[in-house]
């Protein structure tokens, strides 16, 4: 019997106002899956993300999440599913005015019944799994960036959230800290069974930890390339992909 | 065998040894039982090692990793072995991610009660050192206006014109509002107390001198403060927080120069002008509460005011508006370049600047009516 895909995109279409940043596409994540959405600069990936993460309604076409249409539900279903969700932005997008302990502490305590010093013992656990077990009391702006994104990543996860959006997770991390990464988004899924859903053009960590990709390209404004990352670079014949994933240039 | 049962574990004594039996889902939006009393039991116990059985152990999540790191550091503390080993493959591995990087020694914070004595310090310093910027920054502007002379300086003319009409055409509307309304409040309040002596037709009189030497200039100066200055401060300290400054440095162009000086002749070229307006606009205020409160008309108003109201009272609001003028723009500027690095000092720089502003046009009326008693203009 076939399962619900856990995220499922149909006939999606993207613009900014009048101008099409990518139509047609087709696709579905299933639960447990590390799904990589990959493509050139500019090409509209980050902007595929936010559609999937709520932020923007799509021109036209349906995303799905466990089966329920984003677009056809009431705005607080559609919050609640959300709220499901953990998302790490590019910059970390922690909030400036809180510490990192309260970043983490702030969904625990909306959304869970957890007392203060569960809370605490959470927030201290989810900063320890991406290194920075101490650093509760630490505003944003007092680390670095790749810490900040980091400690993005621990809110994110605050939750133990069900699909998790990471938008370009590797970049601005030193390599030690991009392979940590790489390592706690596969223990990730292999213990809590979450989806993960990456937009991302570092290669290394495509390899890494990619069980299926769409390849977005700009000119074409449409997925060009769909499969496993390292079965579209053994099999896939279309140039533009293989230049990507081999990082050739043509001229 | 005995056994000691507490909600979704069990702790058995066995021949091999003892072990802790986990059951169950292991959901933190569930609650996470609490460790104190296992960690009591096995204070008694004192077994030398603690295995885990987890056959019936159904879904978990957070909860149960909080559970069982807190059971292993006790079991540290207490010099008991725990048998990770026994554990299912995915919490072994987030045990060993989540103890990769071992906590930060020496960074957590301590909450310190600080002496008065230190505050006040602390607090002299910050002042002593804000002060030294707010000088050298005074001084930088001095110089960059040197440059400017000279034709020296990074100053974009087109950007000049840019910021005359954010501060100028765009602030026109409101100006007007204030302006007739504080118009007729002074209408109304002189009117109260004037009649009472028959007096009426002095109110042209105390509105016509109090929008020409102090309300025109005072009030499109706290216009300014809260619009376009608190705008300067937003647009430098979000510049601050996006290293844009920083781009301007290390390409040799001061940010003095090419950010500040064209803000800063904005507004000291188009506050005149809007006190001028300003003035205007109140005195029609003025009119219209007249002609409908005192029986007064426009023309006996205008007439009355043109006999009292000489140009030097004009000329005295025109140039306390040009010194407000730089007063804003030095502390929105000011404020903005002094930002720090997240979103929250944005709104500090911005409320700073407010502030600062405000006082200093207060602080600058005041100065310059005094002097104005003095030299008797």
């Amino acid at each position: 019997m076939p399962t619900t895909p856990h995220l499922e995109v149909r006939n999606l279409r993207m613009t900014y106002d009048e101008t099409i940043i990518q139509e047609n596409l087709n696709f579905s994540v299933q639960k447990g899956e590390i799904f990589i959405i990959m493509g050139g600069s500019g090409c509209g990936k980050s902007t595929l993300l936010r559609h999937l993460i709520g932020l923007m309604k799509p021109a036209t076409g349906d995303i799905f999440i466990t089966g329920v249409n984003l677009w056809q539900v009431s705005p607080e279903e559609r919050d609640q599913i959300i709220s499901h969700n953990g998302v790490l932005y590019q910059g970390g997008a922690l909030w400036s005015s809180m510490t990192l302990g309260e970043n983490i502490a702030l969904p625990l305590a909306e959304y869970s019944n957890l007392n203060q010093k569960q809370i605490k013992e959470v927030t201290a656990y989810k900063l320890s799994l991406v290194g920075l077990g101490g650093f509760e009391d630490y505003y944003p702006a007092e680390i670095s960036g790749g810490m900040r994104k980091r400690a993005g990543l621990a809110r994110a996860m605050a939750l133990d959230p069900e699909i998790l959006f990471f938008d370009e997770p590797s970049a601005g991390l030193d390599p030690v800290s991009s392979r940590l990464l790489d390592d706690l988004i596969i223990e990730l899924r292999d213990s809590l069974g979450t989806t993960i859903i990456i937009v991302s053009h570092e290669l290394e960590s495509i390899f890494n930890v990619g069980d299926s990709a769409i390849f977005l390209d700009s000119d074409e404004k449409t997925m060009i390339a769909t499969g496993s990352p390292k079965g579209l670079l053994k099999h896939c014949d279309d140039q533009r992909v293989l230049n990507f994933l081999t990082r050739t240039t043509c001229r | 065998m005995s056994t000691a049962v507490i909600q979704k574990y069990q702790l058995k004594h066995t021949e091999k040894g003892l072990y802790l039996q986990l059951s169950g889902d292991w959901r933190f939006q569930s609650g996470i039982p609490d460790t104190v009393l296992l960690i009591e039991q096995l204070e008694k116990i004192r077994p030398e090692q603690l295995s885990f059985e987890c056959q019936h152990l159904g879904n978990w999540d957070s909860g149960l990793m909080i559970f069982l790191l807190s059971l292993i550091e006790n079991c540290k503390q207490n010099h008991i072995q725990v048998v990770e080993e026994t554990l299912p493959a995915g919490i072994q591995k987030l045990i060993q991610l989540a103890s990769a990087v071992p906590e930060h020694k020496g960074v957590q914070r301590e909450i310190t009660d600080q002496p008065v004595l230190d505050r006040i310090g602390n607090v002299t310093i910050e002042a002593h050192r804000s002060w030294n910027d707010l000088l050298s920054f005074i001084g930088n502007i001095f110089l960059g206006f040197l440059n400017l002379i000279r034709s020296k300086a990074s100053f974009r003319y087109s950007d000049l014109f840019y910021q005359i009409e954010q501060a100028g055409p765009s602030a026109v509307l409101i100006i007007t509002l204030v302006s007739v309304l504080v118009g007729m409040i002074l209408a109304f309040v002189g009117a109260v107390q004037l009649r009472l002596f028959g007096a009426e037709i002095f109110v042209a009189n105390l509105v016509g001198l109090g929008m020409a030497r102090e309300m025109g200039a005072m009030m499109t100066a706290i216009v300014m403060a809260g619009r376009t200055g608190a705008a300067y401060a937003a647009q430098l300290g979000t510049m601050q927080v996006n290293e844009e400054i920083d781009a301007f440095k290390t390409m040799g162009i001061s940010p003095i120069e090419f950010l500040v000086l064209p803000r800063l002749l904005a507004l000291v070229f188009t506050m005149p002008l809007l006190c001028i307006y300003a003035d205007f606009m109140g005195i029609i205020g003025g009119a219209i509460v007249c002609s409908t409160m005192l029986d007064i008309s426009f023309f006996q108003y205008f007439q009355q005011i043109q006999g009292f109201v000489l140009p030097i009272h004009f000329i005295v609001g025109i140039f306390k508006a040009g010194i407000f003028g730089i007063l804003v723009a030095t502390a929105g500027c000011f404020r903005g370049l002094q930002c720090g690095r997240s979103a929250s000092s944005v709104g500090s720089a911005t409320t700073g600047a407010v502030v600062t502003s405000i006082v200093l046009i207060i602080v600058a009326d005041a100065v310059i009516t005094v002097i104005c008693q003095i030299i008797g203009v």
